[in-house]
Parts: C-alpha cells; sequence; structure tokens
C-alpha cells in the first residue's frame, strides 16, 4: 500500500488502477452481453468488452515492454478487426428487421434458417 | 499530478458511462454513453503516450463505428415501443456471473500482479517507426497480419454486398 501511494505521489499511475478499470468495464459488457435482448445492445457490450481489451494490450505494453510495440500493433489490428465485425453485424441486423419486424434476440430470429 | 488527476476523472467517466451504457432504458442513450466510453478510451491511450492509437481510436470508433450503431438504432427502432428486457431471472443469473467474473479477476489483479515493472518515460513515438514496423518482414514487424487485416476487409466489403443486395 505504502508503495502505491508512493507511486501516486510519484507522478506514476499504477498498473492495477488501469487494470482494475478495463476489468470493471469487461464484466460490465458481460452483463450487457448476457442481460439484454437487443441485438444492438449485444453489439454494444460486445463493443464495451473489445475496448476493455485493448486497453489491457495497450497498457501491459506501455508498463512492461516500453521498448517494443507488440501490444500496440494487436491493439491496432483489434480495432479494424472490431470495426469490420461492427459493421456486419449491423447489415446483418437490418436484414433482419426487414424480414421480421424485429430485433430481440427471443422473437422470431430463430425462424430465419431456411 | 496532473496526468493522476486526468487518468482518476477519464476512469470516473469510463466506469461510470459503461454502466449506464448497458443498463439504460432507451437505446440511443445507451450508444451515446458508448461514445463516451470510447472517447475516454482515447483518453487512456493519450496517457499512455501512444498518440498515433489515440487517434486512430478516436477516428475509427468514435467516429465510424458510432455513426453506424447510431444509423441501425435509427433504422430499427420503432418510436413509441420502449426496449424490452430480458427476465427477471436470467438478469439476475446476468448480474451474478459478471460479477463472479469481476471477483476471480479482481482478485488476481490484486494479489498476483507483479509489481517489477518500472515506469519509463519516453518520447512521443514517431509514425515513421510504426510504418516501419507494420510493413516490414523482420523480427518485430508484421507484414503478414497486415496483409491478413487486408484480407479480412476484403471479405467484409463482400459479405456486406452479399447480404444488403436484393434478392
Amino acid at each position: 500500500m505504502g508503495e502505491f501511494i508512493t507511486n501516486l505521489l510519484n507522478n506514476t499511475i499504477p498498473i492495477e488502477l488501469y487494470l482494475a478499470v478495463t476489468t470493471i468495464v469487461f464484466f460490465v459488457g458481460v452483463y450487457g452481453f448476457l442481460s439484454r435482448k437487443n441485438m444492438i445492445m449485444v453489439l454494444i457490450s460486445i463493443e464495451l468488452m473489445l475496448n476493455a481489451a485493448d486497453i489491457n494490450f495497450a497498457v501491459f505494453n506501455r508498463y512492461l515492454y516500453p521498448g517494443q510495440l507488440e501490444g500496440f500493433y494487436f491493439t491496432l489490428f483489434a480495432i479494424a478487426i472490431a470495426a469490420a465485425e461492427a459493421a456486419i453485424a449491423i447489415a446483418i441486423i437490418i436484414n433482419i428487421y426487414r424480414k421480421v419486424h424485429t430485433i430481440y434476440v427471443d422473437e422470431d430470429v430463430s425462424k430465419m434458417k431456411y | 499530478m496532473v496526468s493522476n488527476i486526468i487518468f482518476f476523472i477519464l476512469a470516473f467517466v469510463t466506469v461510470v458511462s459503461s454502466i449506464l451504457a448497458v443498463t439504460s432504458q432507451k437505446i440511443i442513450r445507451s450508444a451515446v454513453f458508448l461514445l463516451f466510453v470510447l472517447l475516454s478510451t482515447g483518453g487512456f491511450y493519450f496517457l499512455l503516450d501512444y498518440h498515433f492509437l489515440a487517434i486512430t481510436q478516436i477516428a475509427v470508433y468514435a467516429g465510424g463505428v458510432m455513426v453506424l450503431f447510431i444509423f441501425s438504432i435509427v433504422l430499427t427502432s420503432q418510436p413509441g415501443i420502449g426496449v424490452k428486457f430480458e427476465k427477471p431471472g436470467r438478469m439476475l443469473v446476468a448480474a451474478l456471473a459478471a460479477l463472479t467474473g469481476l471477483a476471480i479477476c479482481g482478485h488476481i489483479i490484486f494479489y498476483n500482479v507483479n509489481r517489477v515493472y518500472y515506469y519509463v518515460t519516453q518520447d512521443e513515438l514517431k509514425v515513421q517507426d510504426i510504418g516501419f514496423g507494420l510493413l516490414g518482414t523482420e523480427k518485430y514487424q508484421n507484414m503478414l497480419p497486415f496483409e491478413a487485416v487486408s484480407l479480412l476487409l476484403l471479405a467484409c466489403i463482400i459479405g456486406g454486398v452479399m447480404i444488403a443486395r436484393k434478392r
């Protein structure tokens, strides 16, 4: 604890604080993923989880391996993949809405298969 | 000291608006709170001296993905009908699962994160170095994932056209 306060006064943010924030955001995303039924809400929760994971990569890279850039590149690629995934998912959601006029995961979506 | 204050403000904004994003009743409000989370994630990257990453985050997420979200919300939500939630039992199970995971990960972080790091201040990362690392084939250079992401984006374009075209 003393080391913690020394770090904080020393203008260094301890790594645990970053990890605590990202853990909270990640599990809030898990809660939203499990508790909401709207598909767009599920997608928003996925984005929250991805963001938490991205911050973790950047933080570990910056604190533990400051000379290298591996986590940096991983975050960059994760952002690209998340953008692609969101675009395709929203295309699918709008298509489902056109067909069955609802976007709740429990209503008519199970009839989508033909 | 200033960076500490900025960190705590960003952490507060991130946690509060992520909780509000998954619990709010109106879906457009959830999207706006998600925007706050994304912007403060960019702030974290600024705080970590990864300026290029922060700009990418703001441009791609807070710019592109948020526009997609708001577009799809406006297209798919009927006005006047509130957003339905899961059954209370399922919500309780979800909260329990999330809290269990949070407890386990919090325990691991609190007791097992090794404190033997040494925070070095570094200058601003040059974009030239980032580009060399992204487009080289040597060790610690990432040509292959870059090409894989370009293939993924091509597949994404083709898939989007396939999904969206009229039959």
